[in-house]
């Protein structure tokens, strides 16, 4: 049945972009090799094709010798797994018939690579009028079903396992162009393709050396999803009565097992098993190898992308290596304290690894936040600044860890010293009402399903409880708030209806309407024009001091930092590097990170320029612990 | 959405056209000497040319084909070769057989894999290992050797559902029930493990949306950040799974009616691809075409109305 042959194709792939594929290939290996699945997959698959290569070695008997007075018989020291109803010996059958099948598939992937794949790299490299016809030509042959194809093959050519396999390779050759068109399209425009161009390299070497090194790892994925599909459909074929009956394959002996189901089912369980085998080895390296590859990105990206989507993700059970005892009841917090809006104590956040360890991406920071004021934070990406921030906000990915430290706001903890995660109970309480939220990037922000006045009205009238006309009324004042000429028309718009900062806009719009306390805006200007930039900022602040709340702003650009902010503090690997009134720092910053930073950005450049960070050593770690305990002094 | 559907439903009718072109054209001349073929080895040549003359073999193909689709149009499909009964005949009569269990199979497949998907999606733990290893189980067979299993073990070893199912409708809801239920189960276990799997997928990738943490910070709750974003997202997604699904079902199911004897579409073109039997080959792959297009269609017409962005562009 081809029911997963085309649900391969849209299956999403992992394509490790950007890799050079020489060091992926031998950490995918080792991975794979340490993955119990991946090497029972290998050994199986490996059984069976010497089984295979040996068959005229091992095979006691020719594939159509037939002993006549020897039929359906039981297994015994000549037939050791029996015979069929023309007495032909089932081990032997068995032995050849992974022969042939093995062999069937191998020429369907290569069918289907020959052609998926240069068309895949054609349409994906030079798009345009090739892509439209590839696209239109793989839209036809998607929608066909394998085994009507198949029988229609049958019907002009006769019974031969080469034709079928052929067209059902051209059938299934889509899976190849999808997958190689995606992958050369996240390539294409990647700088170092561009670089090759540029120095000179013919359109043919880029794509040799830089495009195929990216999608060969999913094509091995592929080939043995479509071997094992392969399999299934011929052997159906064969099944039907349809295959070469001069030849001994595992979908004759199936249907010659199931014609005689009534006096020796045995018949059917070997080709059977042989099947599930062949297939499930299949399917199992697939999975293995994909999760080798999965596992490398999602270390790398962690920190950005959050839960593990892959099947070894585990987020769930995964327990803290140095698991801390969690007390009862929450604890009032630190006396004197409870006046700060937030207060951040020694915070450390963290992710469990494969390997047991826990990987910290914040660690030992501290630092509050008054009624009234913008607490600026800044480091360049990977800092933990936005790790700091979604602690906060109790939305850090599922398999985070909070490692060290506690959280209070408006004097109760959100996490209290010893608890190993925020508590969603307590924070979603607080969600909305009264810490909200500003994000990055405007567009991805907003579910483009809803309209605009939707996303607005909704949480009003969760939150505050007021009704959706009365809600309304208020999102409309909101966008007229935030400088949204016609609040009508965007109140009835779709997201991908209005443009970037009018989005932000949006957003900000949201963050307020519920009039919070706290703010925090994830660098809420990076995604926008530079015009645009300067009018978010005038409007952040304008809002800020009309409603006396706290904001917390992430952003990696000093120039926010001086435009908007009472005090900042500065981050750099998950440490607290320095923290001052934005006066002092800006003036006279003590640390020579700091300095570097303000530096990268007071030479002219533009504040999006990425900083190189100087080498994370024993001097730098202990200033930043001295640094990080520097918080109480009294600020301006 | 009126523009976009007569789009959508144009583009169909080339697909059609086009596949017919080239079915036509593989199987009247792939396929050597078709009058040979009916009349056996001991036909004279006389015989032979009276026999391609009288199936309009000795016409150009080009004209065979106009005459082919002319009469198609006018719902004309021409006639078995072997048993002279018109092709649209005998779709006519096996199409809801077919049709009934390929329905039956999709509605329980999309709400067992919708279900399981998303609580794997939601829940992860236990019921995520599930359905990981039940898309590797699911993978590994083929739906046609589940269907041979369950013959010989629930039907004949154990005598729990009836070997073969050739009870129409007739007979009574309940014995009709039954003896649809093995063929059915057969077509969707694999539907189900791998359905599941996808739409797990589907809505993991939603869950980790930006917009899904912004809800959150909205102070919007989980259950309807579920019900009300995630899924609709994920929705389409989850359509085209289904769709692709349905699409190699209509192959499966060939097999499954032939395991089962059932009267539907299986027998008439495995019984016409073994004897060369053209015109109903060429119809089965016609009706066949039309089924998939139509699913395309409404599938599309899902997405439109799901996605505004489709809808307006």
């Amino acid at each position: 049945m081809s029911d997963s042959v085309e649900t391969a194709a849209v299956a999403p792939s992992a394509l490790p972009t950007g890799q050079s594929g020489t060091v992926v290939r031998s950490t995918v290996m080792r991975r794979l090799l340490k993955n119990p699945l991946g090497i029972a997959s290998l050994v199986i698959l490996t059984t069976i094709a010497l089984l295979a290569i040996l068959a005229p070695v091992l095979a006691p008997f020719e594939e159509n010798f037939a002993n006549i007075s020897k039929t359906l018989a039981a297994p015994d020291s000549t037939n050791i797994l029996g015979t069929d109803s023309a007495g032909r010996d089932t081990w032997s059958r068995l032995l050849f018939g992974a022969q042939l099948t093995l062999l069937s598939a191998l020429l369907c992937a290569g069918v289907a690579i020959a052609i998926g794949l240069p068309a895949g790299l054609i349409a994906g490299y030079y798009a345009g009028r090739f892509e439209a016809v590839s696209n239109w030509v793989v839209s036809i042959l998607m929608s066909l079903p394998g085994l009507i194809v198949l029988l229609t093959i049958r019907a002009a050519f006769g019974p031969s396992v080469w034709f079928s396999m052929i067209a059902f390779g051209i059938l299934i050759s889509p899976s190849y162009f999808r997958l190689t068109r995606a992958a050369v399209q996240s390539v294409r425009n990647e700088l170092y393709v561009d670089a090759a161009r540029v120095s000179g390299l013919s359109d043919l070497s880029i794509v040799a050396r830089h495009i195929f090194s990216v999608v060969r790892a999913p094509i091995i994925i592929q080939t043995a999803a479509i071997a094992g599909v392969a399999i299934a459909i011929q052997s159906g074929l064969e099944f039907l009565g349809l295959g070469d009956p001069t030849k001994a394959t595992w979908g004759v002996m199936l249907s010659e097992g199931f014609k005689n189901v009534y006096l020796t089912p045995s018949l059917l369980l070997w080709p059977a098993l042989a099947m599930a085998l062949t297939i499930g080895g299949l399917v199992l390296l697939g999975n293995a190898i994909r999760d080798a590859l999965e596992d490398g990105e999602k270390i790398k990206h962690r920190r950005k992308r959050g839960p593990a989507s892959g099947p070894s993700g585990g987020s769930t059970t995964a327990a803290p290596a140095k698991a801390r005892p969690s007390r009862k009841s929450v604890a009032a917090v630190e006396h004197g304290t409870e006046h700060h809006l937030v207060k951040v104590t020694n915070l450390g956040v963290g992710y469990p690894q494969a390997d047991g360890s826990i990987k910290k991406v914040v660690d030992n920071v501290s630092f509050h936040v008054d009624r009234g004021e913008i607490l600026g934070i800044v480091g360049e990406s990977g800092s933990g600044k936005s790790q700091t921030a979604f602690s906060i906000l109790g939305l850090l990915p599922d398999n985070a860890r909070i490692v060290a430290g506690s959280i209070q706001f408006d004097g109760n903890y959100t996490v209290a010293p010893g608890e190993d995660r925020v508590s969603q109970e307590r924070l979603s309480k607080l969600r909305g009402k009264r810490i909200s939220y500003i994000p990055q990037e405007p567009m991805s922000n907003l579910d483009p399903a809803f309209t605009i006045g939707y996303q607005l009205v909704t949480p009003m009238v969760r939150v505050l409880g007021i009704s959706k006309a009365e809600a309304r009324t208020r999102a409309l004042k909101l966008l007229t708030d935030v400088g949204i000429v016609n609040p009508e028309r965007t109140f009835n718009a779709y997201p991908h209806e209005v443009s970037g900062g009018m989005a932000q806009r949006v957003l900000i719009a949201g963050a307020i309407s519920c009039e919070p306390d706290l703010v925090i805006a994830d660098e809420p200007t990076t995604a926008l024009d530079v015009t645009v930039q300067a009018d978010v900022l005038d409007l952040l602040r304008e809002l800020q001091q009309r409603l006396n709340i706290g904001v917390i702003l992430v952003t990696h650009n000093f120039g926010v930092v001086a435009d908007l902010c009472d005090r900042v503090a500065v981050m750099q690997n998950g440490r607290l590097v320095e923290e001052g009134t934005v006066r002092e720092i800006l003036r006279n910053p003590k640390e020579n990170y700091t300095r570097t930073l303000l530096g990268s950005m007071l030479e002219g450049k533009t504040p999006m320029t990425m900083l190189v960070s100087p080498p994370e050593g024993p001097v730098a770690h202990g200033e930043a612990s001295r640094h990080a305990s520097a918080e109480k002094e009294p600020v301006a | 959405m009126i523009k976009f559907i007569a789009k959508r439903l144009g583009s169909g009718v080339v697909v059609l056209f086009v596949v017919s072109v080239l079915t036509f054209t593989l199987l009247y001349t792939a396929s050597g000497s078709i009058a040979q073929n009916i009349l056996g080895d001991q036909a004279t040549p006389e015989q032979v040319a009276a026999k391609e003359h009288e199936l309009g073999l000795d016409q150009p193909l080009f004209t065979r084909y106009f005459s082919w689709l002319g009469d198609a149009l006018s719902g004309n499909l021409g006639a078995s070769w072997f048993t002279n009964e018109p092709v649209a005949n005998s779709l006519a009569t096996r199409i809801p057989v077919t049709m009934t269990m390929v329905f039956a199979a999709m509605i329980l497949i999309a709400i067992c894999a919708a279900l399981i998907g998303v609580a794997a999606a939601v829940r992860r733990g236990w019921v995520d290992r599930v359905v990981q290893i039940g898309a590797i189980i699911g993978d590994s067979i083929p739906g046609y050797v589940i269907g041979v299993f369950l013959v010989t073990i629930l039907a004949i070893q154990l005598g729990m559902f009836p070997a073969t199912s050739t009870i129409s409708p007739e007979v009574g809801p309940e014995a009709w029930v039954v003896s649809m239920t093995l063929p059915v189960i057969a077509l969707l276990i694999n539907g189900v493990t791998g359905g599941a799997q996808q739409i797990r997928s589907a809505v993991i990738k939603q869950l980790e949306r930006d917009y899904v943490r912004t809800l959150r910070s909205r102070g919007i709750g989980e259950r309807e950040i579920l019900f009300k974003h995630v899924l609709r997202s994920a929705a389409p997604a989850g359509l085209t799974v289904l769709s692709l699904q349905l699409i190699g079902m209509l192959g499966g199911v060939v097999i499954i009616e032939q395991i089962f004897a059932l009267p539907g579409m299986g027998p008439l073109a495995v019984a016409a691809t073994g004897q060369t039997d053209l015109p109903v080959v060429m119809g089965v792959v016609m009706y066949t075409v039309v089924v998939v297009i139509v699913v395309n269609l409404l599938v599309d017409i899902l997405n439109g109305w799901l996605n505004p962005k489709v809808r307006v562009s």
